[in-house]
C-alpha cells in the first residue's frame, strides 16, 4: 500500500507527513486562545480502512479508504467552538483556530503554550499490534472469507446465501492541548461480520454474528478458529428462526443470557449516566448520585482498560488515559462518565470517556466497555426459577430517551420459558422499560459474566464509536415484551 | 484557499489516470462540502462548528472484477499512486458477470436545474445564525412555564458540489444547499421530565419555516407528553402521525431496493404485480422533485433520475434499481436509483420517497377511531426486513370515542409490515416534505399494543 502509517512513532509520522513541528502546534494553540478562552486542543487523525466483502460464494468487493485531518477546538465557559479541515497545513490550522475561537467574545492577550512543559501520564499499552500483523495481504483475507462461507453453508443445507465482511482499520492520532499535553496513540481495530440467509419451503430468515477487537488478524484464525465459530453461529440463528412461534405481548419475567444482552445496561443506564446530560439536568438520572437505582445484586462498571477489547482505548480522544469507572455499586449510583468540558463544569475529574467519531467531530462523554459484575447464582438455576417468561440470548439494537428514561431493545433470539424449562423460540420482539427502574427489578445475577464478541457500535448526536458490553445471566421481574399475541 | 481545481476536473483526471494504470473501465465521484452549525442552549451559544471536506471515490474494473477506494489526498503524485492501487485491488478479486458500467446510450444527456441550490442564505453572518437559533428556542420555552429546560436549538447550513465522471462517457456536476433549524425543549411536571422536538429543513433559506413557528410546534409536542403512562395490552387501531408514518415508508423503501432483493433479504421478493397494500396506498419515488431534499439530476452511474410509481393503489409496480441490481435480477433496466457514498460501490436507494396524500383531514381520521393509539414517536430497531415482522417502542396519545385523551408511553406496537400495509384504512391529506422520505397521517386497522 502506498499510504500507510507504518510503525514509527505517531508524532514523527504526523510531523513528517504534514511538515509540522511542536512550535507550529504551540502557535496554533496560542492563537486559538487569543480571546478569553479556557482551553484549546488539536486532534490530528490519519485513518485507513481496508474492507473485503463476500457474497454468493466469492469476494467481489474490496474497498480502501484513507482519511486524514485535524480538528481545532476552543472551550470558553459552557461554549464549544470547533472547526476542522481535511487539509493539514500550518495555514489551514491557523484558519481553523480563528473560526473555532469565535465563541469566545472578548479579546485577551495571546497565551503562550509550551508543549514540552507537561510530562504525559503513564499511558496504557492495551493493544500492541504491529501494522503487518493486522493488515494482512488481500489474498489471505479473501481466503478467510471463503472458509467462512463454506463453514456457514456446511452447517445446514437451508443456508442459501452468506454475506461476510472483514474491516481492518488503523487509526493514528495526535492530541495537543493548551495545558501543554502532547499525546499520541495508534488504534488498530478489526471486525468480521457474517450474515446468513436461510430458505425453506418459501420462508426466509436471516441472522448475523461476528466479532473482533483491537487485535491482530490471527485472532480470527488461531486455535479457537473464531471466524469459523462466527459463521456457524450466524447459520444456527438463521435456521432456529424457522421454528419460531408468535411472541407473547405484555409484562412478564425475562431472563437475559450472558454477553451481548449487556446492551440492556448500555441503553437503560449507560447513556443516562453520561456527564453532559447530567450537567444540563436533562437525564432521568440527574441528581440521583448516591441513590439506589438498582437491586443490591447489581454492580455496573465502564472500563476502557481491558486489553484488546473493541471499546478500549489507551487514551480517550482528548488524551486522558482511560480507566475503570464504577457507575453503580451494589445498587447505588456512584458516578457519571465525563469528558474534560463536563468534568470542569461539574467540578470533577475527567474519567477518560471523552470520545469522538473522527477529526470531523468534537468529543463528548461516551461509554467504552460497559458491563455488570458476576453474581453468585448458577445460570441454570435462574432459568429453573421462572414458571412462565422469556429467555432472551441475542439482541439487535437498542435506543433510549435520556429524558424520560424509556428504553427499548430488540431480541433477535429468544425462547419461551415454561415450568422452568426453555421452550420454543419466538419471533423478533422489542423489550421496553424504564431506565431508573429496570435494574431494581433484577432478582438473580448469574456467576457467568461474559463480554460480547466485539461488534458493538454506539451512536449519539450523529457520531458512531466502537463499544463493548457484557452481562452475566440475570432475571428481571417484570419487563414489557412487545409481541403480537395479546 | 488552495483548492483552485474544480471537482469536475478532479473526476476527469482520476478517470484518465485509472485508464492509464490499466483499468478496463472506471468511474469517479467527488463531493465537496462546506457547512456550519450553530447551537444555542437556554439563550446562550453552546457550540459553533465549521466543516470543510473534499473526498474523491474511484471505482476501477479489471474486466469483470472491480474495487473501490476513496481518498482526500488529491494533489501532486498522490492521485497516480491511488489510481494504481485501486486497479491492483480490482485484479485481486473474483470476477462478477453482472458488474460493469451502464451502456453509453443509457447515460443522461442533460443536467436539468432542479433548484437545489439557493446560495443567498450562505451569506448569513455568524450573529444572524445565532439569532435564528435563539429565537426558535425562546419561542419554545416561552410557550408554557412547565418548559423549564432545553437540549438547545440548532441552525445548520451547508453547500455541496457533487461531480461524477465515467469512462463510459459521462461527466456532470451539480450544486446544492441545505438549511435546517431544530429545537428540543424539556417540560417538567410532578417530578417527571419529557422531551420532544421539532424542525424544518429546506434547500432554500427563504422557504425554511420561521424560527418562532418551529419553536411553538416543539412546545406543543413536548407539553402533550406530560403525564404519559402505559395502557393495558390489547389489539386496537393505530393512527401514525406524518413523522412516524414516514418510518413505515422507509421500511417499504428498504424492501424495494435492488440490494435487498438480489440478496433475497426482502419481504417483498417476487411480489411485482401483487397487491401488497390497501387500495388507498400509492407510493412514489421522485428523483426530480423541484427543490427536493434527495433530488439529483443524474444518479451515481450517470443515468437520468426520474419519477417512479412504486405502488399504485395497492399494487407493487416497480422496484428501485441500479444497473447491477437490474442485470442480476434479470429485470428490464435501472430506474436511475443508483447512489453511493464516496468510498463505496453504487447501490439502489430511494430519493424523495413518499405516500401520495389521501382525502382525509387528520382530525377526521382520529375522529373515526373508537379506541386506539395515536402514535407520535417510535424507538428501537425491531423491524425484520426479511420477514416483515414489526415490533417497536411507541409513545403517543390514547384515543377514546374519537377524541385524543391522555398521553401514552412505555408501550410497544407489533404486527407484520405486509399485513400493516394491507390494513391501511385511511390516508391523510397532510403530506409535507420535511425530510426525503415523507408521508401523510395513516390509520392501520389493527395492531397489538403491549403495555401493562
Amino acid at each position: 500500500m502506498t499510504q500507510n502509517a507504518g510503525d514509527g512513532t505517531p508524532q514523527t509520522f504526523f510531523f513528517d507527513r504534514f511538515g509540522l513541528d511542536a512550535s507550529a502546534l504551540e502557535a496554533t494553540l496560542g492563537s486559538a486562545l487569543a480571546r478569553r478562552a479556557d482551553f484549546a486542543d488539536l486532534y490530528f487523525e490519519f485513518r485507513t480502512v481496508q474492507g473485503v466483502a463476500l457474497e454468493e460464494g466469492s469476494v467481489k468487493k474490496t474497498t480502501h479508504s484513507v482519511s486524514q485531518g485535524v480538528g481545532v477546538r476552543v472551550l470558553a465557559g459552557e461554549k464549544t467552538g470547533y472547526a476542522y479541515s481535511d487539509e493539514v497545513s500550518v495555514e489551514r490550522l491557523q484558519v481553523a483556530a480563528e473560526h473555532a475561537r469565535q465563541i469566545a467574545s472578548s479579546a485577551a492577550e495571546s497565551t503562550a503554550v509550551d508543549l514540552r512543559r507537561v510530562q504525559p501520564s503513564r499511558a496504557h499499552a492495551l493493544y500492541p499490534v504491529a501494522s503487518a500483523d493486522i493488515a494482512r495481504p488481500l489474498p489471505e483475507r479473501i481466503a478467510l472469507l471463503e472458509r467462512v462461507d463454506r463453514a456457514a453453508r456446511a452447517y445446514d443445507p437451508r443456508i442459501v446465501n452468506v454475506m461476510a465482511s472483514l474491516a481492518i482499520e488503523e487509526k493514528v492520532v495526535l492530541i495537543a492541548n493548551s495545558a501543554g499535553e502532547l499525546v499520541s496513540d495508534r488504534q488498530p481495530l478489526l471486525r468480521l461480520q457474517v450474515a446468513c440467509i436461510a430458505e425453506h419451503e418459501g420462508r426466509r430468515h436471516s441472522a448475523s454474528a461476528g466479532g473482533g477487537g483491537r487485535v491482530a488478524f490471527d485472532f480470527l484464525i488461531d486455535d479457537e478458529e473464531r471466524a469459523i465459530a462466527f459463521a456457524r453461529e450466524a447459520a444456527r440463528q438463521a435456521v432456529v428462526a424457522f421454528d419460531a412461534v408468535d411472541t407473547p405481548a405484555g409484562q412478564m419475567t425475562v431472563v437475559l443470557g450472558p454477553g451481548w444482552p449487556g446492551v440492556l445496561l448500555h441503553e437503560a443506564v449507560g447513556h443516562g449516566l453520561e456527564g453532559d446530560f447530567n450537567r444540563k439536568g436533562t437525564s432521568a438520572f440527574s441528581k440521583l448520585l448516591g441513590q439506589r437505582v438498582a437491586s443490591e445484586l447489581c454492580t455496573v462498571v465502564d472500563d476502557g482498560t481491558l486489553p484488546s477489547r473493541r471499546g478500549s482505548l489507551n487514551v480517550d480522544d482528548e488524551g486522558t488515559p482511560t480507566r475503570r469507572n464504577v457507575l453503580i455499586e451494589k445498587g447505588r449510583l456512584t458516578g457519571y462518565l465525563q469528558d474534560r468540558l463536563n468534568a470542569r463544569l461539574m467540578g470533577v475529574e475527567p474519567t477518560g470517556n471523552g470520545r469522538r467519531e473522527s477529526f470531523m467531530h468534537y468529543p463528548m462523554p461516551r461509554m467504552t466497555n460497559t458491563f455488570m459484575l458476576a453474581g453468585e447464582d448458577d445460570p441454570q438455576d435462574i432459568i429453573r426459577s421462572v414458571d412462565r417468561g422469556l429467555y432472551a440470548v441475542s439482541f439487535g439494537g437498542g435506543q433510549v430517551d435520556i429524558t424520560n428514561g424509556k428504553f427499548v431493545f430488540s431480541a433477535s433470539e429468544a425462547y419461551l420459558i415454561e415450568g422452568g424449562r426453555i421452550g420454543a423460540p419466538v419471533k423478533d420482539a422489542t423489550l421496553i422499560g424504564n431506565g431508573p427502574d429496570v435494574l431494581t427489578r433484577i432478582s438473580r445475577v448469574g456467576s457467568d459474566l461474559k463480554l460480547d464478541e466485539g461488534i458493538g457500535v454506539c451512536g449519539k448526536d450523529g457520531q458512531s464509536v466502537p463499544v463493548g458490553v457484557g452481562l452475566p445471566t440475570v432475571r428481571i421481574d417484570g419487563l414489557t415484551v412487545g409481541g403480537t399475541q395479546a | 484557499m488552495s483548492n483552485a481545481r474544480d471537482p469536475v476536473e478532479y473526476t476527469a483526471r482520476a478517470v484518465e489516470r485509472a485508464r492509464r494504470a490499466g483499468a478496463t473501465a472506471c468511474d469517479a465521484v467527488m463531493v465537496e462540502v462546506e457547512s456550519s452549525s450553530t447551537s444555542v442552549r437556554l439563550g446562550e451559544v453552546e457550540t459553533v462548528k465549521l466543516s470543510r471536506e473534499r473526498r474523491l471515490g474511484l471505482r476501477c474494473f479489471a474486466d469483470q472484477a472491480s474495487a473501490v477506494a476513496s481518498t482526500a489526498d488529491l494533489d501532486g503524485d498522490a492521485l497516480d499512486a491511488f489510481a494504481q492501487q485501486v486497479v491492483d485491488m480490482a485484479r485481486a478479486v473474483a470476477p462478477d458477470p453482472f458488474a460493469g458500467l451502464p451502456g453509453a446510450a443509457s447515460l443522461a444527456t442533460d443536467v436539468p436545474d432542479l433548484e437545489l441550490a439557493d446560495p443567498a442564505g450562505l451569506e448569513l453572518s455568524p450573529e444572524e445564525r445565532v439569532a435564528r437559533a435563539r429565537r426558535c428556542e425562546a419561542a419554545a420555552l416561552e410557550a408554557d412555564p412547565r418548559l423549564v429546560n432545553s437540549e438547545g436549538a440548532d441552525f445548520s447550513l451547508g453547500s455541496a458540489r457533487v461531480a461524477y465522471a465515467s469512462s463510459a462517457g459521462f461527466s456532470g456536476s451539480y450544486r446544492s444547499t441545505s438549511y435546517s433549524l431544530s429545537v428540543a425543549p424539556i417540560a417538567q411536571e410532578n417530578g417527571a421530565m419529557q422531551r420532544d422536538y421539532w424542525y424544518d429543513a429546506s434547500r432554500s433559506l427563504a422557504r425554511l419555516a420561521d424560527p418562532e413557528s418551529i419553536g411553538r410546534t416543539a412546545a406543543v409536542r413536548t407539553l402533550r407528553r406530560l403525564g404519559a403512562r402505559p395502557v393495558p395490552t390489547q389489539q386496537v387501531p393505530v393512527v401514525f402521525d406524518p413523522q412516524t408514518a414516514a418510518t413505515l415508508l422507509s421500511h417499504l423503501a428498504g424492501a424495494v431496493c435492488g440490494g435487498t432483493l438480489y440478496r433475497r433479504a426482502s419481504f417483498l421478493l417476487d411480489k411485482l404485480g401483487a397487491e401488497i397494500a390497501s387500495p388507498h396506498v400509492t407510493v412514489i419515488d421522485d428523483g426530480r422533485l423541484l427543490r427536493g431534499l434527495a433530488s439529483r439530476p443524474f444518479d451515481a452511474e450517470g443515468l437520468a433520475t426520474r419519477r417512479t410509481v412504486v405502488v399504485e393503489r395497492g399494487t407493487l409496480r416497480s422496484y428501485l434499481l441500479d444497473g447491477y441490481a437490474a442485470r442480476k435480477l434479470a429485470l428490464e433496466s435501472s430506474t436511475g436509483s443508483a447512489s453511493r457514498s464516496v468510498g463505496d460501490v453504487p447501490g439502489a436507494s430511494p430519493t424523495n420517497f413518499h405516500l401520495a396524500p389521501g382525502p382525509h383531514a387528520p382530525a377526521d381520521i382520529i375522529g373515526s377511531v373508537q379506541r386506539g393509539l395515536y402514535v407520535t414517536s417510535l424507538s428501537g430497531f425491531g423491524v425484520n426486513g426479511v420477514t416483515g415482522d414489526y415490533s417497536r417502542g411507541a409513545s403517543g396519545i390514547w384515543i377514546e370515542n374519537g377524541e385524543l385523551t391522555h398521553p401514552v408511553e412505555e408501550v410497544t406496537i407489533a404486527g407484520n409490515l405486509l399485513r400493516m400495509y394491507r390494513d391501511i384504512e385511511q390516508v391523510g391529506d397532510d403530506l409535507t416534505f420535511r425530510s426525503s422520505i415523507a408521508s401523510p397521517t395513516v390509520k392501520i386497522r389493527l395492531m397489538t399494543v403491549a403495555g401493562r
